[in-house]
């Protein structure tokens, strides 16, 4: 097994809702989805972005596009026009959950090596 | 009875925001064959800036460039019929629909053109009567009821859905003008009047309310702010905004005018579907609650995304209010600190800071600290920083009920130049502005007291 960042299973995008970000984490690939779904759980997420949140992490799931969303409430020192954070808006939560790793098989790691970086970046370090 | 359409139409968005590429609408009209261009110009924010000014100037108080672009893009719109769909009145709409017709008059449409205006969101005048009725307006975050801020609000405005948008369609608007209707209406409507829609119709509904979802931040469904291969999207210099190709069972193509930049993909549309979600089984519009999970997408050729089999159930008995608070003061301050130890210098000036605002007695609800170029977009994610950094910008904002307070801070970061640690600079900005801070209060109302002030007028240009 070896640990892979998300970013080379899946693109994401992300934005607010008041003092909420939400992350939609999309696969790349449909067959790697299930692994999103088995790895990617609320909990993972709240304890990857420990210390960044002042409440829960809800996830559901869009099957239908391969895709996850997680809702990180309290993330946005109060959101919008109250918060003194560069990303008061939560652009940018996207590629923070990005960072997480998750243990795979090494075949899977082996394909999807680098898929998330500018080509000329590939074989580079984080 | 109005007419209604069997043929596909096609539905431009031509702004995201308010302060989107201007060149965008032009592009649109320009580049290929449309039926209706829709302007999406309000955020949550936006109302109580519009509120703002016409508190000053009684004539202001909408998007402006709405103004200018309409007289550039008037004469194609009435000759080949391109009708202009969009929530630019902000907390003025008439004041807007009256400068829109000047704009006419200038552009030479002179009795070719009607204006439709929705009035009836803008809650303001009417909320002191609504709380004594019981209409608490309690905040949907924190279920604290709007009179414990009440002197605080600065707009309150209706997420209004597509009926009085249709009725203005159905009136022979060519151009329709509202205030806070919501963003996904400007799309659907005109497939609602095209289509002669029932308003239980909720799968057709629905998928307008997908389609108007995907329409309403521009080019982040075509390419732009697309994570996925960023590098290979073509010519974003150009980028052509979405179009919706809608069929009148609702099922649609998203696509862009050929000869533009770009893309429309699986990708790009799927990060757009996603942007801003909640619970996607139950995206809560005024006319529908549509199930982004039964979203089927195909790709259907280059530059075209096939959405269907969207499904759609009845709206609830309420109506989104935005109400917008004042809520204090913020200021945010910067320097910048070079190598070597950038970082280490840098958190060195905010440590000294913050002893010299306790010293002064000054208290925040919230004083931050950021490193930009280090830890500002993924905090300790980032992990430490090395001490080879090349630079690093020291970001500091405080908030609080004070604005003497805050304006006190704005003073403290100039010193730190010669009393603070060494190779600083990029001061030449001056000291930070004080802000006034308007919080966003989102709450419900039973509809049943916002409809019946529902209004549709018109302006011959």
């Amino acid at each position: 097994m070896t640990k892979v960042p998300l970013l080379d299973f899946a693109h994401a995008r992300s934005g607010d809702k008041g003092n909420t970000a939400n992350v939609g984490l999309i696969a790349y690939e449909e067959r790697d989805y299930p692994l999103l779904v088995e790895k990617v759980t609320a909990d993972r997420v709240k304890e990857h972005f420990a210390g960044m949140l002042e409440g829960p992490v809800e996830r559901f799931a869009l099957d239908n596009l391969g895709a996850l969303n997680f809702l990180l409430h309290g993330a946005l020192d109060g959101g919008g026009t109250v918060s003194l954070m560069t990303d008061a808006q939560g652009k940018v939560f996207s590629t923070a959950l990005l960072r997480m790793e998750i243990e795979v098989p090494d075949e899977v790691a082996d394909r999807v090596r680098g898929r998330g970086r500018l080509p000329a970046a590939r074989g580079g370090t984080g | 009875m109005t007419e209604t359409s069997a043929r596909p139409i096609r539905i431009a968005s031509g702004q995201g925001f308010w302060g989107d590429d201007l060149e965008a609408p032009i592009r649109q009209v320009e580049g290929g064959p449309v039926d209706y261009l829709m302007l999406d110009y309000l955020a949550e924010v936006t109302m109580s800036i519009m509120q703002k000014q016409r508190a000053r100037n009684p004539a202001a108080g909408y998007a402006r460039d709405f103004v200018p672009l309409m007289e550039r893009i008037f004469p194609a719109c009435a000759e080949r019929g391109i009708r202009v769909v969009t929530n630019a009145g902000g907390v003025n709409p008439a004041e807007c629909a009256r400068a829109v017709a000047e704009a006419g008059r200038r552009a030479g449409v002179e009795g070719r053109a009607r204006i439709g205006v929705v009035t009836g969101d803008d809650l303001m005048e009417r909320l002191d009567d609504l709380m004594d009725a019981g209409h608490a307006l309690r905040n949907m975050e924190t279920g604290e009821p709007l009179e414990t801020v009440r002197d605080s609000v600065r707009s309150a405005n209706v997420y209004l859905g597509a009926r009085p948008i249709v009725q203005a369609l159905q009136g022979e608007a060519l151009v329709v003008v509202t205030g806070r209707s919501t963003d996904t209406a400007l799309t659907y409507a005109p497939m609602a009047r095209e289509f002669g829609w029932a308003w239980d119709g909720y799968d057709q509904l629905a998928s307008g309310v997908v389609a108007g979802h995907i329409n309403e931040c521009g080019a982040q469904a075509s390419g732009g702010n697309c994570l996925a291969d960023w590098w290979d999207i073509p010519d974003l210099a150009e980028v052509g905004f979405p179009i919706v190709e809608a069929d009148a069972d609702g099922s649609f193509v998203v696509t862009r005018h050929p000869g533009l930049g770009g893309t429309v993909s699986l990708r790009t549309v799927k990060e757009q579907i996603l942007y801003e979600m909640g619970d996607p089984s139950t995206y809560i519009t005024p006319d529908v609650i549509a199930d982004f999970t039964t979203i089927r997408l195909a790709q259907d050729g280059d530059n075209r995304v096939r959405v269907s089999g969207i499904r759609g159930r009845a709206p609830t008995p309420h109506l989104k209010v935005s109400v917008a608070c004042s809520a204090g003061y913020k200021a945010v301050g910067t320097l910048v600190y070079a190598w070597p130890d950038a970082a280490a210098k840098a958190r060195a000036a905010a440590a000294i800071l913050r002893k010299r605002l306790d010293r002064l007695g000054l208290t925040f609800d919230r004083v931050l600290v950021e490193l930009v170029g280090w830890d500002a977009t993924h905090g300790p994610l980032a992990g430490e920083p090395p001490p080879d950094l090349p630079e690093v910008q020291l970001r500091i904002g405080v908030r609080g009920p004070d604005r003497a307070s805050v304006a006190r801070f704005t003073r403290e970061i100039a010193p730190l130049v010669l009393t603070g640690p060494p190779s600083v600079t990029g001061f030449a900005g001056g000291r930070p502005r004080v802000q006034e801070i308007v919080a966003y209060w989102p709450a419900l109302i039973d509809r049943t007291v916002v409809e019946p002030h529902l209004s549709v007028e018109f302006v011959e240009v």
